[in-house]
């Protein structure tokens, strides 16, 4: 205690290093963070972010990282989430945590009940709760429903929670992704208030308006590493800088050699407007226009949680979202594709970004895999028939060089990269003419990914319109003619492929407004 | 071992339940001093339990979906007691009773898929609803009294393929035919199969693993058939056997050769992938529902058919034994897993014990007892198999 007196960092991490099987995700990460002050971590999706802040909280205990935590001047071995909160830390995740069915007090004190002779004080809580939403600007009955509370109200709630457990420091993980613009607004007044009360945040972010915003310190993460670490004086941010170092590796010959020869605008949305099925009145696609010529690949560029998934699977018959408005044009012939079916019939695929939830069933074989969406194909006298059946699968494994013994193998037993080659077959085998692949090679090792580019290549040169979504800004430069970038649900601009580069890209999908 | 598999045809452990159950017909045979084996006792086994196994192929496709339907035994009793009370208050025709019947169980089963399928309502709870609704209406409308229904109905429920032709067959001509029909129709099937597998797969399996397959099963088929055709004068293979026979061609062929076949795995093994595959996934909830309702009418029919009147209390826990079967034959309860077949095996197996312990005279009470014991250890079993076939399958 006597140390706290000189010593102004609050929390220092030195050294961390946390390997995984295959994967260095930390190396050697040193973050200080001064008492009193709200620090930004920026970093692209994947950077380490969320690696770092499970090592500070215990969710990888103590002995499975290398380095030291010191926090208030100690250093600190945790072994549980529980310990960590102990000792003051506090983290409010993406996603909220709490139950939907219980009340706000309750919510409060879960695992942490106020006892009476054994039985739960309710006034006790009631009145306890009160006050510590009063600290967090909520006024509100302490009875309400989790489940009948905004996301922003459920946010500030879950920061009173951790208020009434004597928090020192605050992580918030992307704390306004999942907020409109007033209830944002809300939660950076209440970081600053909470930084006048001596409470230390820490606020993980890609939006570097909020960072300019309240934040007093920055840190970059880079690919595992700390890439630069400052103050920032008089409010100003340089987002230029964080840009450079956010992003700042050199794009290495990842990429297959190829020329694009695009032809006419086969594929045409306009104006697509998408609400969330959650949260009434907020938009997730917000009139978004673009379009792709055949033969010509289209990148889609945006953070995690811009609207990129969720554009694409709209547009694919309506499978995300409450459609409000907005058309798809298809070789100049407009289209209603009010479902999958629908969609699959007017030529259009759709390989989603999470393979394992959305883009297979695990309990299948490769083979009824890759035909089970075009059925059609293999009937016989209106009868599956397994010769046909094998026979396009035969094909499929041996043109895209699936690794498997044979076509009866569950898709469960290949690797990422074979299972992604099976999703792709399944779609070319829809034969459609347009191709959207969100996030292709996500979880996929480097080998594998150029085989899948290549692939993509092929794709473009048999005259299919094809959308690319990635969130690896390389990806996007080494293999799109056209690039769009998505922010906040909005289309923010659209680059040709010798006019971008990783900083004019990161700039327009981390600002709305660009001057 | 290897020839063992080469002949069985690769995966052994779908053949586990297979072995289990002809373990049991044996000991049963041999505990009961043979009276399993018998003509009678099998053709009384198959009449007695077909319209249980009819049940189960629909439970199966359920399963699969996800779901499971707790109102097929009073939906059942409940089409077969408005058989009953068309024929005998409205004197209409019996074929016209049968099809009042069958609408029933399609109407019940488009109200089961329905809320299933449009509100989103758990099967357990809509069926659990239909399960006391039904079951009090058969109260109700036989007003708790047994009502007599057309005799016509007792061949479907308990009567024999016709006699004809020579007599030095030595057994029922008609189950004769059946037999050849079954062994030819398994021959050819082996030897389109063996010539396709050298096209289609490129690995042709070895000519003496299709031969000793083929003279296998001929001998089991053969066997079976002289069992059920040796009978006393007038009996056969039953009726109600032949009636699940050809539906379970039908349910084989739908299940594994339709496309609405393909949806109900790819809705049951993961539903946010067959939507996004183009699967109506709400179409595919409807319809199994409703086909479940539909061979719950067959089932009630069967069974008034064999014991010629509907009961206030037909059905009673039927859906239990359906369910049951469909589990011991290896279906998963999460769904996307189960096969027709190996439901049929399963609900022999339930078939046989009900059947064996009864030759030894075992109680009723003790009966059930056991039963349980059967469908815990045949599941923990499955259970076990699959994750010990999992890990060594990941070792490859």
């Amino acid at each position: 205690m006597v140390d706290m007196e000189k010593n102004p960092f609050i929390l220092q991490m030195k050294g961390i290093t946390k390997q995984f099987p295959g994967v260095k995700a930390l190396d050697n990460v040193t973050l200080e963070v001064r008492r009193g002050t709200i620090h930004a971590i920026c970093g692209e999706n994947g950077a380490g972010k969320s690696t770092l802040m499970k090592v500070l909280s215990g969710v990888y205990p103590h002995g499975t990282y290398d380095g030291q935590i010191f926090f208030m001047g100690n250093e600190m071995k945790f072994k549980n989430i529980k310990e960590s909160e102990n000792a003051g830390i506090a983290i409010i995740h993406q996603e909220l945590t709490m139950i939907p069915e219980l009340s706000v007090t309750e919510n409060i004190f879960m695992g942490n009940e106020i006892l009476n002779r054994g039985l739960i004080d309710w006034d006790t809580e009631r009145q306890r709760t009160n006050e510590i939403l009063l600290r967090v600007g909520l006024s509100i009955d302490p009875d309400t429903l989790i489940k009948h509370m905004g996301v922003g109200q459920q946010q500030l709630v879950e920061i009173a929670k951790a208020l009434s457990k004597n928090v020192k420091l605050l992580i918030l993980d992307e704390p306004t992704s999942a907020l409109n613009e007033s209830d944002s607004a809300n939660l950076l007044a209440l970081m600053k208030e909470l930084r006048s009360n001596d409470i230390t945040c820490i606020m993980i972010s890609h939006k570097l308006n909020e960072i300019a915003e309240v934040s007093d310190s920055v840190t970059v993460i880079r690919d595992g590493q700390t890439v630069d670490s400052y103050d920032i004086e008089d409010g100003y941010v340089d987002e230029n800088k964080i840009i450079r170092s956010m992003v700042g590796r050199s794009i290495e010959n990842r990429y297959p050699e190829h020329e694009s020869h695009p032809g006419e605008v086969i594929f045409e949305v306009s104006d697509w407007n998408i609400e969330d099925p959650e949260i009434e009145g907020k938009m997730v696609c917000k009139n978004s226009s673009f379009n792709v010529r055949a033969g010509e690949i289209v990148g889609f560029a945006g953070l995690m949680g811009a609207g990129r998934t969720e554009l694409m699977r709209s547009i694919f018959g309506r499978n995300y979202g409450i459609y409000r408005s907005g058309t798809i044009k298809i070789r100049g012939r407009e289209v209603t594709l009010t479902s999958v079916e629908s969609a699959i019939k007017n030529g259009i695929a759709y390989v989603p970004e999470d393979r394992k939830n959305l883009g297979l069933n695990l309990l299948d074989s490769i083979s009824k895999t890759i035909v089970s969406a075009n059925l059609e194909a293999i009937l016989s006298k209106g009868l599956i028939s397994p010769d046909k059946e094998k026979a396009a699968s035969e094909e499929y494994r041996k043109s895209l060089r699936i690794k498997a013994t044979n076509i009866d193998v569950g898709v469960s037993t290949l690797s990422g990269g074979n299972q992604q080659k099976v999703v792709l077959s399944k779609w070319m085998f829809t034969e459609p003419d347009i191709l959207i692949l969100d996030e292709p090679t996500r979880g996929i090792d480097v080998g594998a990914k150029y085989e899948i580019y290549k692939l993509i290549h092929e794709l473009a040169d048999q005259g299919k319109a094809v959308v690319l979504v990635s969130s690896e800004l390389p990806e996007l430069l080494g293999m799109a003619d056209r690039i769009y970038t998505i922010f906040e649900g909005t289309i923010t601009g659209e680059l040709q492929r010798g006019e971008a580069d990783q900083e004019s890209l990161m700039k327009k999908m981390t600002i709305t407004s660009i001057a | 071992m290897k020839y063992i598999k080469q002949v069985l045809g690769g995966d052994l452990r779908q053949y586990t339940m297979v072995l289990a159950l002809a373990a049991l017909i044996i000991v049963f045979n041999v505990i009961s001093g043979g009276r399993m084996l018998t003509s009678s006792n099998f053709q009384n086994l198959l009449s007695g339990n077909a319209y249980v196994l009819v049940l189960a192929l629909g439970m199966l496709m359920v399963i699969v979906i996800g779901q499971i339907d707790l109102s097929v035994g009073s939906v059942a009793g409940f089409a077969g007691m408005v058989m009953a009370i068309a024929y005998r208050d409205l004197n209409l025709p019996w074929w016209l009773t049968v099809l009042i019947a069958l609408a029933i169980g399609v109407a019940a089963g488009a109200w089961d898929g329905f809320f299933l399928a449009q509100l989103g309502i758990p099967g357990f709870i809509t069926t659990l609803g239909g399960m006391m609704i039904f079951r009090g209406g058969v109260i109700w409308i036989s007003k708790s009294i047994s009502v007599a229904a057309p005799q016509e109905l007792k061949w479907f429920g308990a009567g024999y393929l016709p006699e004809w032709g020579p007599t030095f067959t030595g057994m029922n001509n008609s189950t004769l035919v059946l037999g050849i029909i079954g062994i030819a129709a398994f021959i050819i099937a082996q030897v389109r199969k063996y010539k396709r597998s050298a096209v289609a797969t490129g690995v042709q399996e070895p000519i003496w693993a299709v031969a000793v397959r083929i003279c296998l099963v001929t001998v089991l088929i053969a066997y079976f058939t002289w069992l059920f055709g040796s009978g006393r004068e007038g009996t056969s293979f039953p009726v109600p056997g032949l009636i699940l026979l050809i539906l379970i061609i039908i349910y084989h062929t739908i299940t594994q050769r339709t496309r609405f076949g393909r949806h109900i795995y790819a809705v049951g093994g993961n539903k946010s992938a067959a939507a996004l595959s183009g699967v109506n996934v709400k179409k595919t909830y409807f319809l199994t529902m409703m086909n479940m309702s539909f061979l719950a009418a067959v089932a009630g029919i069967l069974f008034v058919g064999r014991s010629t009147a509907a009961g206030p209390a037909d059905g009673t826990s039927w859906e239990m034994d359906a369910i049951a079967s469909v589990f011991i034959g290896g279906a998963a309860v999460s769904g996307g897993v189960g096969t027709i077949l190996a439901t049929m095996v399963g609900g022999l197996v339930m078939a046989v014990l009900n059947n064996g312990l009864m030759l030894m005279g075992v109680g009723a009470d003790k009966t059930q007892v056991i039963k349980g014991f059967v469908l815990l250890a045949a599941v923990a079993f499955d259970v076990y198999n699959k994750r010990n076939g999992r890990s060594s399958s990941g070792n490859k």
